[in-house]
């Protein structure tokens, strides 16, 4: 085959003025990029494996080193730009699919950040949320119309933020532990994902959701009953129609145990559920799951944010589910292939817009709840979801970046060195859970804070006020197609 | 008293701790890049990290309530401080070695820390006191290290 046409992605900058030889970086680099050169007597390094992770800078005691862009350019084509060419390199080099590792990464349109709130003035009072009460509890489960009815089984979130299906296999142990716990703390809820519940992590089910995925890993009566509600995962946004593969060399000893397969066996989950082909398939499946549990527990199903989100979500709705998930396209993963991750399904902004709209003009947007995921990465984006009609949001990527992620977007190598998407020991130990779940805790108090201080502004005391109010919002730099999608006024109007 | 506890399942074996320690107890103690370029000799942490296969451990001087190293100490050099620390007085050590000896950890090195000066018994002395918090603790990065009272970290 030759040589490999593949340069370094990045360069390391090592200040040897500063650099004392400790080795620090060599003990932290999973990739190796760092070692200590026995000739020379000095910490040397390969850029060809780095993958900007950060690592070794933030524990470089004295600041030596540097990770940059390598500025090695192609000759300028607005056309073939350099992560085409590399991409057509790697490919003829492996002959394979491309992988990647958390959300899509393409420069598309960010419709949260054309959206501005609004705030009040002189007609109407703001509220200033350090003088009085603001309400953010919200409760996700389907609202019956008529009073007397008794009330569904329902989820009570302390705001209206949870923590989104990451299984373990896929995140670490220490990781499961820091949202477990963070989760518990705050009131609000985790989600295994697919691949059950640790033992360990029992004293959390009531703040748990468990996921019932195309696998169906893990999943037993047993833990049904335990978990606070159940999740039907049928699609994720990173990943709309593909199903799941975790490799046998992550599938050690714990994890074999918690998803009930063999030690070391590949975990496969289907593309489809291969039980549901259709609506009346799933309303089978999400009946299954409430006779099980004894029609206490709210059951929600996940979709990703494709074409015909509306009548996809309408159909879910009429399936008999309390929640509905809808996963924007920018939505992260463990692996995905590039090219999936990177052209596959919709923004969520439009996803919700559209879903929330048709559920009301069916008259039926009671029976569910909404949450809304794929790539949450602020309480504006929050407080945005909200008024667009989301009941709650899911945060992955931002939880997982509180936790240390740096978003280098390799986590389908199984080398984190945040101790994130690992199964290494050694890599696992790295977080821990007493920082992480504390990291996770005030993220989201911060974020409390912040919603807060956004809904007094607009002079509500409480979310329910902002639920569904599109009027709070206004677009700016967008289509009159938008406009009409995102069911909002163009700013200035 | 308080004492530096352990949690073995959360040390990364980086060695940070023995950079802190070892500039704290250097001429430089402010500045890591001088403790390690301007010193004549290489900087010598007070405690050691050991390594196996995965797992890592940063011990250091435990302090015992019956310290061997004191009882040993020829010189008299090797005395117990009002908070508890079990310390070496540098100007009375004679370098003998036979508190090395004596620690049943390991944990006292016997090294030359100035050219053509004396050898020392090298151990951990909590930082003197000097800082709010030993070095090693203050910079473990994942809390692997922690100050504890004896009596909460047996609750531990």
């Amino acid at each position: 085959m030759g040589i490999s046409w593949q340069v370094p992605e990045f360069v390391v900058e090592r200040d040897y003025a500063r650099c004392i030889n400790c080795g620090v970086c060599v003990s932290q680099c999973a990739n190796e990029v760092h070692y200590f050169d026995e000739d020379w007597q000095k910490v040397m390094h390969r850029d060809i494996r780095c993958v900007n992770c950060h690592r070794c800078i933030v524990f470089c005691p004295t600041g030596a080193i540097q990770i940059k862009k390598n500025s090695t350019s192609f000759t300028f084509n607005a056309n073939w730009d350099e992560l085409a060419i590399k991409n057509i390199y790697r490919q003829a080099e492996t002959g394979g699919v491309l992988l990647t590792g958390m959300g899509n990464s393409r420069p598309y349109p960010v419709y949260w950040d054309k959206m501005l709130l609004n705030a009040s003035q002189v007609t109407n009072p703001s509220i200033d949320p350090l003088r009085e009460p603001i309400e953010t509890k919200t409760f996700l489960g389907r609202k019956p119309v008529d009073w007397r009815e008794n009330l569904p089984p329902q989820l009570e979130l302390e705001m209206p933020v949870m923590f989104s299906a990451m299984s373990f296999g896929s995140i670490s142990l220490t990781a499961h532990k820091s949202l477990a716990w963070a989760a518990h703390e705050l009131g609000i809820f985790w989600n295994t994902g697919e691949g059950g519940l640790h033992q360990e992590l029992e004293r959390f089910a009531d703040r748990t959701i468990v996921q019932v995925a195309s696998g169906r890993f893990g999943v037993g009566p047993e833990l049904l009953k335990k978990a606070a509600a159940v999740e039907i995962k049928i699609g994720q946004g990173a990943k709309p129609g593909i199903g799941g593969h975790l490799p046998g060399e992550k599938v050690l000893k714990e994890v074999a145990a918690t998803r009930m397969i063999p030690l070391g066996s590949d975990a496969i989950s289907p593309a489809p559920h291969h039980d549901i082909y259709s609506i009346e398939d799933l309303k089978q499946l999400v009946f299954a799951i409430k006779e099980a549990t004894d029609y206490e527990k709210p059951v929600a199903v996940k979709v990703a944010a494709v074409h015909n989100i509306a009548a996809i979500a309408s159909g879910i709705a009429r399936a008999g589910a309390d929640i509905i998930v809808i996963d924007g396209f920018r939505g992260g993963t463990g692996a995905a292939p590039l090219v999936i991750r990177d052209n596959v399904g919709i923004p969520i902004e439009f996803a919700l817009a559209a879903v929330d709209q048709r559920l009301r003009e069916e008259g039926i947007r009671n029976e569910v709840s909404i949450v809304a995921a794929g790539s949450i990465r602020n309480s504006a984006d929050v407080v945005k979801a909200i008024a667009l009609g989301a009941d709650a949001v899911y945060i992955g990527t931002a939880a997982l970046i509180a936790l240390g992620c740096h978003m280098c977007q390799k986590c389908y190598t199984g080398k984190c060195n945040w101790g994130i998407a690992t199964q290494e020991p050694k890599l696992v130990k790295r977080l821990n859970p007493h920082i992480g779940s504390q990291k996770l805790i005030n993220l989201l108090n911060a974020w409390k804070h912040e919603i807060k201080e956004m809904l007094g502004g607009m002079g509500m005391n409480s979310l329910e006020s902002l639920r569904g109010n599109r009027l709070m919002l206004r677009g700016i730099g967008l289509t009159q197609d938008e406009l009409r999608i995102l069911g909002i006024k163009a700013a200035g109007d | 008293m308080k004492k530096i506890y352990i949690r073995k399942d959360y040390c990364l074996g980086c060695g940070l701790c023995e950079i802190y320690c070892a500039t704290f107890h250097s001429r430089y103690p402010d500045s890591i890049v001088k403790a390690y370029k301007l010193s004549a000799s290489k900087p010598v942490s007070r405690l050691v990290v050991e390594k196996m296969g995965d797992d890592a451990c940063s011990v250091m001087c435990r302090h015992c309530r019956e310290p061997m190293c004191l009882y040993s100490c020829i010189a008299g050099a090797v005395y117990r401080t009002g908070e508890g620390a079990v310390v070496v007085d540098e100007d009375r050590c004679v370098g003998c070695g036979t508190c090395v000896l004596a620690c049943p950890y390991g944990l006292i090195k016997k090294e030359k820390v100035k050219e053509g000066g004396k050898f020392l018994a090298l151990k951990c002395d909590l930082c003197g006191g000097k800082s709010e918090l030993p070095q090693c603790v203050a910079n473990c990065p994942n809390e692997a290290l922690v100050w504890r009272e004896e009596e909460e970290a047996c609750a531990m």
